[in-house]
């Protein structure tokens, strides 16, 4: 019997189940999906980090064993359900017209939408998520009155899906040009320390990665695995909900998904993955 | 005699003054030039039992959330993100350890640790866990009483 294995013999006896949030990951694993899509989990970090973080981590890295495995096999992957959900969606007639997304766009020609959002629109003079882009779609091309609301399950299912065939590609948002400005403003928000505890983004996310805290492994908060499931709620969780319950959990009045200010931070936090690769839907605990 | 009554009075009526009232408020604490806080912030003695509790309880310190600490094993789950509490006791004395928990950024400045007994100076602070702002005056994230109780808890933490 090899160590390993002894431990884990004893961990039983004990009735320690191996809980997967207690059982520390493979920080040196690769991710390989299906056996086909080559991801970066970590790399040298973008040239605006300089003197913050050097290298760069997805947060699939710091994740048990078993959740890092259900990310590798789209079977073992529950939000390859909503997946399939969403690319349903994307062809279905909706609003006045009887337009579908499919009737504009072919999903291919979408791949590099994940990897390059939030983005500068420049007819609306604003960074626009993802998310804002499809209620853009839904109420300027397809005369749907009510759009899906940014945390519905349709918008998570259809992003999901839009992430999906994103996968693997590099994230690189831009964060020059008019998009300096809402950029900067994200900046200072992740640098800010909020609420009662008194801690920001980066005191977590970019001080303490790697480390415990409670029973949870901080990672370093990148958002290129979004939307993700999660075994705890069983569904997919939108990035700007997850800012929410972060910023809640510093006991804080936190901003709301779609304002501005969380907007300016999902574009910051976006570029600060730029040079890790789409994994959305991931897997988290 | 009848003196000797009203003196007795007299002390009874002082010592159940310091007992009941003289909780020191957040805003009325004193921090030396060190961080310290040399006078108790209620005057009766900690009780380093409850002090464990609100140690390891989520709704109170949680201090294990971000400390190790050996003696609370059974309590599962501590975490990396401020040094291991074994031996703190030896290492602090009563006046600093009130110091550090009451408001450690007072000792360590730029500290990540919560400041414990402190009620403003917040950005967009909020009603407990709720993500909702905060409405009317704060309480501090701990009772005097729980501050006292947990730095006699500390004091018991002598060993490495
Ligand atoms: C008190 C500590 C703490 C603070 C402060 C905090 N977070 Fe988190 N965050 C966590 C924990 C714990 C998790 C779950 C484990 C992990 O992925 O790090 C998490 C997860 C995340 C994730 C999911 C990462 C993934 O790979 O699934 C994102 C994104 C994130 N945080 C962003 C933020 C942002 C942005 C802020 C500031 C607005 C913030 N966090 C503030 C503790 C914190
Ligand atoms: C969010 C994280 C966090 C929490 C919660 C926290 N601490 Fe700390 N604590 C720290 C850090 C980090 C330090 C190291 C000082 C520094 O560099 O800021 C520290 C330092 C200390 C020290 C000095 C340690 C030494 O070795 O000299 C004591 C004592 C202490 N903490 C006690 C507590 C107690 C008691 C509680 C709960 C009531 C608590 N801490 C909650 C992060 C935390």
């Amino acid at each position: 019997m090899n160590t390993k294995s002894k431990i884990a013999t004893i961990a039983v006896a004990l009735g320690m189940a191996a809980s997967s949030s207690i059982s520390h990951a493979d920080e040196d694993a690769d991710l390989v999906v299906n056996g086909e899509i080559e991801m970066v989990v970590r790399t040298a970090a973008p040239a605006h980090l300089e003197g913050a973080v050097s290298t760069i981590y997805s947060g699939w890295v710091f994740r048990s064993d078993e959740t890092q495995a259900m990310q590798a096999d789209d079977f073992d992957n529950p939000g390859m359900l909503f997946v399939e959900k969403g690319e349903q969606l994307f062809n279905t007639a909706m609003g006045a017209d009887g337009q579908s997304c499919a009737s504009c766009h072919q999903s291919s020609d979408l791949t590099n939408v994940r990897a390059t959002y939030p983005q500068w629109d420049a007819e609306h003079s604003e960074v626009q998520t993802v998310e804002m882009q499809v209620r853009e779609c839904q109420t300027e091309q397809m005369g749907m009155e009510e759009p899906w609301g940014i945390n519905s399950g349709d918008m998570l299912d259809i992003t999901a899906f839009i992430a999906s065939i994103g996968r693997g590609q590099i994230v690189d948002v831009a964060i020059d040009g008019p998009a300096h400005e809402t950029w900067e403003l994200g900046r200072e928000i992740y640098y800010t320390r909020f609420g009662q505890l008194e801690l920001s983004c980066a005191n977590c996310h970019e001080e303490n990665y790697g480390n415990r805290i409670r029973a949870d492994h901080l990672s370093q908060g990148q958002i290129n695995g979004f939307p993700t499931y999660r075994l705890k709620n069983a569904r997919l969780n939108g990035v700007q909900n997850r800012f929410r319950g972060c910023v809640r959990d510093t006991r804080a009045e936190t901003y709301g998904i779609g304002s501005d200010e969380f907007v300016a931070l999902e574009l910051y936090v976006a570029s600060r993955g730029n040079g890790l690769t789409v994994e959305g839907p991931s897997v988290r605990n | 005699m009848f003196t000797r009554h009203i003196i007795l009075a007299a002390l009874l009526g002082v010592s159940a003054g310091t007992t009941q009232a003289e909780v020191v408020s957040p805003s009325a604490v004193v921090v030396n030039e060190y961080g310290e806080i040399v006078q108790s912030l209620t005057g009766i003695a900690g009780d380093p039992a409850r002090g464990q509790e609100v140690m390891t309880t989520r709704g109170l310190g949680n201090c294990i959330a971000c400390h190790e600490v050996t003696a609370l094993q059974d309590y599962p789950f501590h975490g990396e993100v401020g040094p291991s509490l074994d031996g703190v006791g030896a290492r602090w004395d009563e006046a600093g350890l009130r110091g550090i928990i009451a408001n450690a950024k007072a000792m360590f400045p730029g500290s990540i640790m919560p400041s414990f007994y402190k009620v403003d100076g917040y950005t967009r602070p909020g009603d407990a866990y709720t993500g909702k702002a905060a409405e009317g005056a704060l309480e501090p994230l701990l009772a005097a009483q729980d501050i006292e109780d947990v730095v006699a808890y500390l004091l018991t933490l002598t060993e490495y």
